[in-house]
C-alpha cells in the first residue's frame, strides 16, 4: 500500500498547481483592487502608482503569480495588503476556530446520522424509518444560512439558552455546529440506512442467519460495518465542504474563523489573504479526498489488494 | 426410518403471492434427498422453509407443518429456531462466491458457528476450524484461516461454507445448488465431500439441485418439484428406471449422458410459469405432451406410487 500512497501524494502536485493558477486568475479578474481601499479619496495618480510598485502589482500576472507561488512553496503565505499583518498570522489565528467548529459539526453529523440512519433501516417503512426519514429530507432541504437564523431566534432571542453570536464558551458553539452539523447528519442517515438495507440484501447475510446469529448481531456486526464504508467515504470528502460551508456560518453567528476572514479580505481584495484562504480550504478538499481513500482501503481488504 | 426434517403439506406465501403449494417431504438421518426442478419451481424457498428463514424474505408457512426431529417449529420461539440453525441444521449455499463476508477473515467465520453453539472459546474453536478445514482437504488450513474471502477460489469458498455447515456438528445438511457456481472438476470433488459426509457422520442431507446427474449418482430419494407442487417423489432407482412424472421425466431427459446413449440430450420446450400466473389444473400441462382436458382443467391428486408418491393425471408404468 505504501507505493500507491506515495504515488496518490505525488499526483496531488499537479491538482495544488491547478488550483491556485484558477485562485490566482480568478481573484484578480475581479474589478477593483486592494489599493482602492488604501489610498485616501482623491490620491493623485502618482501615488497610486508607487503604492502598485511597492506591492509588485505593477507586474505582468504571470509574473506575480509565479512570484507568489514560488514563495507559498517555501511556506511564505505573504503579507496582507489591507491588514498590514503577515498573512500567516491571519490564518493562524482563525483556523483553530474553524476547525474547532468544522470538526465539531462533523463529529455530531457522524454520530447522530449513523444512528438515525440504523434505526431508520432496522425498521424499515415502519413509523420510526419515516419519522427519521421525513426529519432528514426537511433537514437536508434547508440552507444553513437559514437554519442559523431560525436556530438563533428560537434558541438565542426567543429561549435564551445560548449567546446569538461571537466565540465565548462552548455555549458558543452549539448553535453553528448544530447549523452546520444538521444538514451532514441528513445526508449520513439517508446513506447509512440506504447502505444498510442494501449490504442486509446481500447472500452472505443469508447465510449469516443460517449460521443461527442473531438479527441485531448479524446487522451491527456485519451489516452495519459493509455499510459503513460508503459513509466514510462520503465523511471525508465532506470535510473540505464543511470548512467552505462555514463560512455563511461564521457570518451569520459573526464568529472568528476562516470563512469570516475570507469574507472580510474579499470585500477589500486583500489579495494575499484571499489567495491563502481559499488554498486552505482547497487543501482540505484535497486531503479529505486523500484521507477518503486511506480510509476505504483500511477498511476493505479487496481494495486492499487492488491497490498493492 | 423416522424422519429428521418432516415438511407435510407446506404453504409458503411471500406477501399475497403463492409460492409453494402444499409440499410434502422427509430426509431422515444418513439419508440424502435430491430436491430437484428448475429455477422458479420453488426449491431454495423449500430450504427457508425448513429452516425457519421465510421471514428474511417477507414469506411465511400458510398451510401445513415443518417438523424438525419431531417438533413443530412453528411452535417454537424465534431463539429456539435460532439454536437449531448452524447447530443442528447446517446450510451450504449456492453460490460461494457471495456467501463469505468480503470483510471477515475465512478463520473467524468459521469460528463464530462452534463458538456460538458448542460454546468453545476463542482457542478452541479455532483448533477445531483448523481441524475441519484439514478434513475437507484444504492446504495449509492455517493459512486459510488468516486469508479474505477474495484471496480464495469459488471451490475452496464452498469448502469453507461447508466447513462452516459442519462446524456446529448438525444433524441435517442443506445443500442449496452446492456446485452450480464451480467448475466441473470441483463440482465432483464437493458433491463426493458431501455424500461422505452422510456415509461417515450419519448425517441427514437435502441437496437442491437441478441436475438429475447428480441426484443419480449420490442420493437415496429425489423429490421433483414443478411451480411450487410436489410432481414426484420416490426412491432413486425405480424412479430413474421408470419416471411416472412427465416432467421427471424430460427432466432426465436433460442429463447429457443419459440422452446421448438415448440418442438426443432434449431441452423441455417452455419455461416454468411465473407465481403471479400460475396455469389452472395441472401447472406442467401447457408444456407436457400427455396433457389432456382433465390436466387443462383438475388438479392432480398425490397419490402412491411404489413406495413413492406421483401427482400425475397420466403417469407412466412402473417398470
Amino acid at each position: 500500500m505504501l507505493p500507491w500512497l506515495i504515488k496518490r501524494l505525488l499526483m496531488l502536485v499537479p491538482v495544488f498547481l491547478a488550483v491556485s493558477v484558477v485562485i490566482f486568475s480568478i481573484l484578480h479578474f475581479i474589478p477593483g483592487d486592494p489599493i482602492d481601499n488604501l489610498l485616501k479619496i482623491g490620491s493623485s495618480p502618482e501615488a497610486r502608482a508607487e503604492m502598485e510598485v511597492r506591492y509588485g502589482l505593477d507586474k505582468p500576472l504571470a509574473v506575480q503569480y509565479s512570484i507568489w507561488l514560488g514563495n507559498v512553496v517555501q511556506g511564505d503565505l505573504g503579507t496582507a495588503i489591507v491588514a498590514r499583518r503577515p498573512v500567516a498570522d491571519l490564518i493562524a489565528q482563525a483556523l483553530p476556530h474553524s476547525l474547532r467548529l468544522g470538526g465539531l459539526a462533523l463529529l455530531f453529523s457522524t454520530v447522530v446520522g449513523v444512528l438515525l440512519g440504523v434505526v431508520a433501516a432496522l425498521n424499515r417503512d415502519r413509523w420510526p424509518d419515516r419519522a427519521i426519514m421525513g426529519g432528514v429530507l426537511v433537514g437536508s432541504t434547508m440552507p444553513s444560512f437559514w437554519l442559523g437564523l431560525i436556530l438563533i431566534l428560537v434558541f438565542s432571542v426567543s429561549l435564551g439558552w445560548f449567546p446569538v453570536s461571537g466565540a465565548r464558551g462552548w455555549q458558543s458553539l452549539v448553535l453553528p455546529v448544530l447549523t452546520i452539523g444538521l444538514g451532514g447528519t441528513a445526508l449520513v442517515a439517508r446513506i447509512t440506512r440506504v447502505s444498510m438495507i442494501e449490504a442486509a440484501g446481500r447472500d452472505f447475510v443469508t447465510l449469516l442467519h443460517a449460521k443461527g446469529l442473531s438479527p441485531l448481531r448479524i446487522q451491527l456486526g456485519h451489516v452495519l460495518r459493509h455499510a459503513l464504508i460508503p459513509v466514510v467515504t462520503i465523511l471525508a470528502l465532506r470535510i473540505g465542504w464543511i470548512l467552505g460551508g462555514a463560512v455563511t456560518v461564521e457570518v451569520v453567528f459573526a464568529r472568528p474563523g476562516l470563512g469570516t476572514l475570507l469574507i472580510k479580505s474579499l470585500s477589500q481584495h486583500d489579495y494575499p489573504v484571499v489567495q491563502a484562504c481559499l488554498l486552505m480550504l482547497a487543501m482540505a478538499v484535497m486531503l479529505g479526498t486523500l484521507l477518503g481513500d486511506i480510509m476505504q482501503a483500511l477498511m476493505d481488504p479487496r481494495v486492499r489488494a487492488a491497490l498493492s | 426410518m423416522t424422519a429428521l426434517l418432516d415438511l407435510q403439506s407446506v404453504s409458503v406465501s411471500i406477501g399475497k403471492v403463492a409460492l409453494l403449494d402444499g409440499i410434502s417431504l422427509s430426509v431422515a438421518r444418513g439419508q440424502i434427498l435430491g430436491l430437484v426442478g428448475e429455477s422458479g419451481s420453488g426449491k431454495s424457498l423449500t430450504a427457508m422453509a425448513a429452516m425457519g428463514l421465510l421471514p428474511l424474505f417477507g414469506g411465511r408457512v400458510t398451510q401445513g407443518s415443518v417438523r424438525f426431529d419431531g417438533q413443530d417449529m412453528a411452535a417454537m420461539t424465534e431463539a429456539e429456531r435460532r439454536k437449531l440453525r448452524g447447530r443442528r441444521i447446517g446450510f451450504v449455499t449456492q453460490n460461494p462466491m457471495t456467501a463469505l463476508d468480503p470483510v471477515q477473515r475465512i478463520g473467524e467465520q468459521v469460528d463464530v458457528v462452534s463458538r456460538l453453539h458448542l460454546g468453545l472459546d476463542r482457542k478452541a474453536a479455532r483448533e477445531r476450524t483448523l481441524d475441519l478445514l484439514t478434513q475437507l482437504r484444504i492446504p495449509e488450513a492455517a493459512a486459510v484461516a488468516e486469508a479474505w474471502p477474495h484471496q480464495l477460489s469459488g471451490g475452496m469458498k464452498q469448502r469453507i461454507v461447508i466447513a462452516m455447515a459442519l462446524a456446529g456438528e448438525p444433524d441435517l445438511i442443506i445443500a442449496d445448488e452446492p456446485t452450480t457456481a464451480l467448475d466441473v472438476t470441483v463440482q465432483a470433488q464437493i458433491i463426493q465431500i458431501l455424500g461422505n459426509l452422510v456415509r461417515e457422520k450419519g448425517v441427514a442431507l437435502m441437496l437442491i439441485t437441478h441436475d438429475m446427474g447428480v441426484v443419480a449418482q449420490v442420493c437415496d430419494r429425489v423429490a421433483v418439484l414443478y411451480a411450487g407442487r410436489l410432481a414426484e417423489e420416490g426412491a432413486v432407482a425405480p424412479i430413474f428406471a421408470a419416471p411416472a412424472h412427465p416432467y421427471t421425466s424430460a427432466l432426465i431427459g436433460c442429463i447429457p449422458q443419459e440422452a446421448m446413449a438415448k440418442g438426443a440430450l432434449r431441452g423441455i420446450p417452455g419455461a416454468v410459469p411465473s407465481a403471479l400466473a400460475f396455469p389452472a389444473g395441472c401447472r406442467f400441462h401447457p408444456r407436457c405432451d400427455r396433457a389432456s382436458d382433465l390436466c387443462r382443467k383438475t388438479v392432480p391428486t398425490t397419490g402412491p406410487r411404489g413406495d413413492g408418491r406421483v401427482a400425475c393425471h397420466h403417469p407412466g408404468a412402473l417398470a
